[in-house]
């Protein structure tokens, strides 16, 4: 919403400057977005210098110029002025001016063969005088220091231009702005002045606004306007149009668009002899069209409202109107129309058909019902002062009256809400000043909303203006009590923020991705989730949700790799999806490590990053988080987009259904397809859903303190075993030997090659033994040493190396 | 002269010369060893005549004595003179760099939502979530933001099915309703998370992340909600004094609504928090509308509220510098490490929220 302060103390008297009137809008809820001098076409003319000019290599009486314009680069122009030298001061045009002599629009042309950006003037190119030999000439003098400067002052009036809330349908239109102002102590609302009209006879057009369901207009006022002229608008009407930012057109389009800003009421002028017989107001029926007034032609739905004659649409009701019967400037006698239109019929139609005017984004936040009248009498006056012409009376067609809001305020509201005192005779002051009816009953207040305030339904709505219009200011401000009674985060937070840090800490970054991705990258890792497509994606590549956080994380890391980065480690933890319901989502962290370890290291030995650092860092968090790594099982089982042989699941139990990691190298179809260039590359991910909460702590799971100082033996056993059979496996034997005596047990080394059979490996498997008892004889450990190696060979195929 | 006179001057006379570790074992084991010439003197003590017997005594432990310590004394030395000259050979250049360590970081949103937290955490707020995927009903209806709501449009929605039934939440504010629905007040939760408008330039991101925050209880009043956003604007920036201003704005979901501005400065090209004249918009904030507390199925005569919705990343790049907020998702590399953070960098409030 735009106007100018001179136009706004049209309808406001005020003792107020430009800044304390600013101050007193953002204040009561007018956002001022800016406050500047409207642009002008003359803003784009600058102050330059020529640099140098040699002939065109092709014409004779042209030059190419080098200007300086005050930027870092200078500009080449092709100027056929005798006078355009080295060193002259003059002003240029860049591409996008506007010639103020003949109107024309510079863009950037060839002038035989040569490129020119911009123009150097004349001054009677520029209205300055009638001078038209050679470029305007600059003193020197004056106007060296400069170059790049506007030439023209900027002279207009300041403008206003508002952020009006979806609200406030109100205060579209200057006058609503001023009233609001004058509530708020800024001054006082004008009286509206009408002058006197004499009518002429009766508005001879019939009106009908058909009875039928949908309809979207209640009201339609109308008058004819008869031997008119329209004209150019006189200079005044013609820079409030500038100041709105708009181009004027004609008196007549002039004039309906000044009472729109003015009063907030939407007006259209017919050709009135375009009208086939009578004007009627009805619903659409699906593939009627009609050309409308931005040259588009529109093909309509059903039930939509149209203002229609004999022959069919003349235009979308309180949206656009239509070509057929718009006014030129050979049009004699109008039909003024003025109605209400239904502000959700207003916004369905628009929606459909993608249509933005003035009038439709009025008319959809609800403008005044009752100014009916009021738009046609000064719109219509104002048409006969500037084109002459006979006004009809008006007519007035309603298919129903708009009824007055009442509304019951109880005055303990407003403090209640607020937190302070507002005296009833303020409040009584500021509901009247905002043009309340208020009646004063006991301690309640009784309302009568004004026509114009759509937005004002319950008692709520009556505090939020006194507390606006009394300042936010006036709000004191109650301190918080430090006070918790509930725990800041659940289980399942703390388990989020403690992995997130976790894996922070085993050096990873962590990234945050889009929650959506490229469906092509996330067919790769979505096994059999759903694929969840976004019906309005902001581009292709960016059109589902993603099944996978490696849908992401594998293009940052292609993005990384790009840059020229190696060794990367990155993480995210966030939701993926599986459906497009609410909760069809679940919590990963999810993590890759490409290149190597120990790159360019000078003392130790660098290699690539493999499944088994990765299996560390998932282990490792896992551990932190407060799992028993003695209970974890793991099984060679993953999801497809791993490398089969080398990938792995966690279960942190044998006998949990659901696993709550998976970790190895991505499969290497994968990296080929995405066209990922990198010497290795290891992930895992952890599924938080799939932890179970305890209600234990930490502290209540642990088993007692208990230690032995007997002495400890350690024993070193080499099993020969077939290839497939799992180190985990052979490792659980023998710690369910003796739970008691087996302290732990280390796998210290695994062969296969020489001296082992094709199908065979040796494992090597350091086992301390300790009793909490006794310091175990050598009888002892050797009976344990047999047992081990009895039970071994007897559970598994597997032989003691001797 | 006596024997052991002599074995004394003798032995006395070859312990003077530079002597290597070997060779004085040697001397040693040649005087005290088992058949050593020392060791033999004493043997022969039952064989002095009885007179004799004491003086010998005591003249050859004062021998022994002597030669003994001068041994181990000699011995030392060696020892210390070999371990220098093994430290003359064993210098590193301790100016070579060291085995690599990696520590990971904590992306500046994360960072700055558990700053948030632990500072709502102290005045009694729980952290609430919900998902990203919501329904219309949560993100708009039950928000007193009905369908046909010019309202609508300023949330450009993105959409899941093409009855738009289903959608990725604008705002963090369904939260307030799924909370509210699910329990019973009063309420006092925050809820971050991230959010989505399909909108995307410079300063706008197709995701970003808000936290929501609501307050439900008897008498809680706009003194309250000033008061509460007074005291997380303070804590959070890390200064004594803010500068605050609350303009009345419009929010479907609350009335009155208010937007709150602090005021800045530029110094030095660097935007300082708390001063100058400048304001700079953060929040958008207000009492709970009564249409909304009735269909969350709460009582608005007996119980009020409010409620405010702030942009992270926002309050993230504001505080720690970050001037393109397109960035926090580009997942560059270098860009996290510079601003990211050291995972051991909880914020906690008696640690300080920041280092």
């Amino acid at each position: 919403m735009k106007f100018t302060i001179d136009w706004l103390k049209q309808h406001l008297d005020t003792k107020y400057d430009d800044e304390k009137i600013i101050d007193k809008l953002t204040s009561i809820g007018l956002e001022v977005e800016s406050f500047e001098n409207q642009s002008s076409q003359q803003d784009e003319f600058i102050i330059a210098k020529i640099l140098n000019a040699e002939r065109h290599p092709n014409a004779d009486r042209l030059s190419v110029c080098d200007v300086d314009i005050g930027t870092k680069e200078v500009v080449k122009v092709v100027c056929g002025a005798p006078n355009a030298k080295k060193d002259l001061l003059t002003i240029y045009a860049p591409p996008g001016a506007i010639i103020p002599k003949n109107q024309m629009k510079l863009s950037v042309s060839k002038i035989r063969g040569v490129t020119s950006y911009g123009m150097l003037c004349s001054e009677s190119e520029l209205k300055l005088s009638d001078e038209s030999e050679g470029i305007t000439e600059l003193s020197s003098k004056k106007y060296e220091n400069q170059i790049g400067k506007k030439y023209f002052k900027n002279n207009s009036s300041k403008v206003i231009d508002l952020s009006i809330t979806p609200n406030r349908a109100d205060c579209l239109g200057v006058r609503g702005v001023a009233r609001d102002l004058a509530a708020a102590g800024a001054g006082k609302l004008k009286k509206h002045y009408q002058k006197k009209i004499k009518f002429k006879g009766p508005q001879k057009i019939k009106v009908k606004i058909t009875k039928e369901k949908n309809q979207g207009c209640s009201a339609f006022g109308s008058c004819l306007i008869k031997g008119i002229k329209n004209t150019e608008s006189p200079q005044w009407l013609k820079d409030k149009i500038l100041e709105l930012g708009q181009k004027p057109i004609s008196a007549i389009v002039d004039i309906t668009n000044y009472i729109m800003f003015d009063l907030n009421r939407p007006l259209h002028a017919y050709d009135a002899d375009k009208i086939n017989q009578g004007i009627i107001v009805r619903n659409s029926k699906k593939s009627e069209s009609f050309e409308a007034l931005d040259n588009k032609k529109y093909t309509l739905q059903d039930n939509m409202c149209v203002i229609s004659d004999k022959s069919g649409v003349l235009g979308l009701g309180g949206i656009i109107g239509g070509t057929r019967s718009g006014t030129e400037l050979d049009t004699k006698n109008i039909l003024l129309e003025s109605a209400y239109f239904n502000t959700k019929s207003i916004r369905k139609t628009s929606k459909l058909l993608n249509i933005d005017t003035d009038a439709k984004f009025r008319f959809e936040r609800g403008i005044d019902p009752d100014s009916i009248e009021e738009g046609l009498l000064k719109a219509a006056k104002l048409i006969q002062e500037i084109c002459g012409g006979e006004i009809s009376k008006l007519d007035v067609q309603k298919n129903e009256t708009s009824k007055k809001l009442l509304i019951r305020f109880p005055l303990a509201l407003f403090q209640s809400i607020t937190g302070f005192k507002v005296s009833v005779k303020e409040i009584i002051k500021i509901l009247t000043d905002l043009g309340f009816v208020v009646k004063k009953k006991s301690n309640d207040l009784n309302l009568i909303v004004p026509s114009w305030r759509p937005d004002i339904l319950q008692p709520i709505d009556i505090v939020e203006e006194i507390v606006r219009i009394k300042g936010y200011d006036q709000i004191k401000i109650e301190l918080p009590e430090k006070v918790r009674e509930k725990p800041t985060l659940s289980k399942q937070q703390k388990l989020f923020h403690f992995l997130q840090r976790s894996a922070a800490s085993k050096g990873y970054y962590e990234a945050i991705t889009w929650s959506f991705t490229d469906s092509k990258i996330n067919q790769l890792f979505k096994e059999d989730k759903n694929e969840v497509e976004i019906v309005n994606p902001i581009s292709s590549d960016l059109n589902v949700l993603r099944n996978s956080i490696f849908s992401n994380l594998v293009i940052y890391l292609k993005k990384n790799l790009d840059r020229g980065f190696k060794d990367i480690s990155l993480f995210e933890i966030g939701p993926i999806f599986s459906g497009h319901k609410p909760g069809d989502q679940k919590t990963v962290l999810a993590g890759l490590r490409s290149g190597k370890i120990s790159r360019l290291n000078w003392i130790e030995n660098e290699r690539l990053v493999d499944i088994f650092d990765i299996k560390r860092d998932v282990i490792q968090i896992l551990v932190e988080t407060g799992f028993d790594q003695n209970k974890f099982h793991i099984v060679d089982k993953s999801p497809s987009f791993y490398h089969p042989g080398k990938s792995g699941t966690i279960y942190l139990n044998k006998t949990d259904s659901n696993p709550v990691a998976f970790f190895g190298e991505i499969h290497p179809n994968i990296l080929k397809k995405i066209d990922i260039k990198t010497e290795a590359l290891v992930c895992f991910e952890i599924y938080l859903d799939n932890i179970k909460e305890t209600n234990k702590k930490l502290k209540d799971q642990k088993t007692q303190y208990q230690y032995s100082d007997y002495q400890k033996s350690e024993r070193d056993f080499a099993f020969v075993i077939d290839k497939k059979f799992k180190v985990q496996d052979l490792v659980n034997i023998i710690s369910e030997i003796d739970k008691n005596l087996i302290k732990s047990i280390k796998v210290f080394d695994v062969y296969e090659g020489e001296n082992i059979p094709d199908d065979k490996k040796s494992i090597a498997l350091n086992v301390t033994i300790q009793s909490s008892e006794k310091t175990l004889t050598d009888e002892d450990l050797e009976k344990i040493n047999q047992l081990i190696i009895s039970t071994v060979e007897s559970k598994s195929d597997a032989k003691i190396r001797s | 002269m006596s024997d052991i006179i002599k074995i004394k001057e003798e032995y006395l006379n070859k312990l003077k010369d530079n002597l290597d570790h070997n060779t004085v074992s040697n001397l040693k084991s040649e005087l005290f060893g088992k058949n050593g010439k020392i060791s033999n003197e004493f043997k022969k003590m039952g064989s002095v005549p009885v007179e004799e017997r004491k003086k010998f005594a005591s003249d050859l432990n004062l021998i022994k004595n002597e030669l003994q310590s001068l041994i181990e004394k000699k011995i030392q030395d060696i020892e210390i003179n070999e371990i220098n000259l093994k430290l003359q050979n064993e210098q590193v250049d301790v100016t070579l760099p060291e085995r690599s360590f990696n520590l990971g970081k904590i992306h500046p949103v994360s960072q700055v939502i558990d700053e948030i937290s632990s500072i709502f955490s102290e005045i009694g707020f729980s952290v609430q979530e919900g998902p990203d995927v919501e329904n219309e009903y949560n993100n708009f209806t039950a928000l007193n933001t009905p369908d046909n709501h010019p309202a609508r449009d300023m949330h450009d929605t993105f959409y899941l099915d093409n009855k738009k039934k289903f959608l990725l939440r604008t705002h963090t504010s369904p939260v307030q309703v799924r909370t509210m629905l699910s329990g019973k007040p009063p309420f006092k939760i925050i809820a971050p998370g991230r959010t989505y408008r399909s909108d995307s330039d410079q300063t706008h991101a197709p995701m970003f992340h808000q936290v929501e925050g609501l307050h439900i209880d008897k008498n809680i009043n706009m003194g309250h909600l000033k008061g509460c956003l007074n005291y997380f604007i303070k804590e959070f920036f890390e200064v004594d004094k803010i500068k605050m201003r609350f303009r009345p704005s419009h929010f479907p979901f609350t009335e009155p609504s208010a937007e709150v501005d602090i005021g800045y400065e530029i110094k030095e090209g660097k935007i300082i928090i708390g001063e100058g004249d400048k304001w700079l918009e953060i929040l958008g904030c207000g009492m709970v509308h009564p249409n909304v507390l009735k269909n969350v199925k709460v009582d608005p005569s007996k119980f009020q509220g409010y409620a405010f919705g702030i942009g992270i990343d926002r309050l993230a790049m504001l505080k720690y510098g970050i001037n393109d907020l397109r960035a926090f998702f580009e997942t560059d590399y270098r860009w996290l490490n510079h601003f990211g953070f050291d995972p051991l960098d909880v914020p906690s409030s008696y640690r300080g929220l920041s280092r």
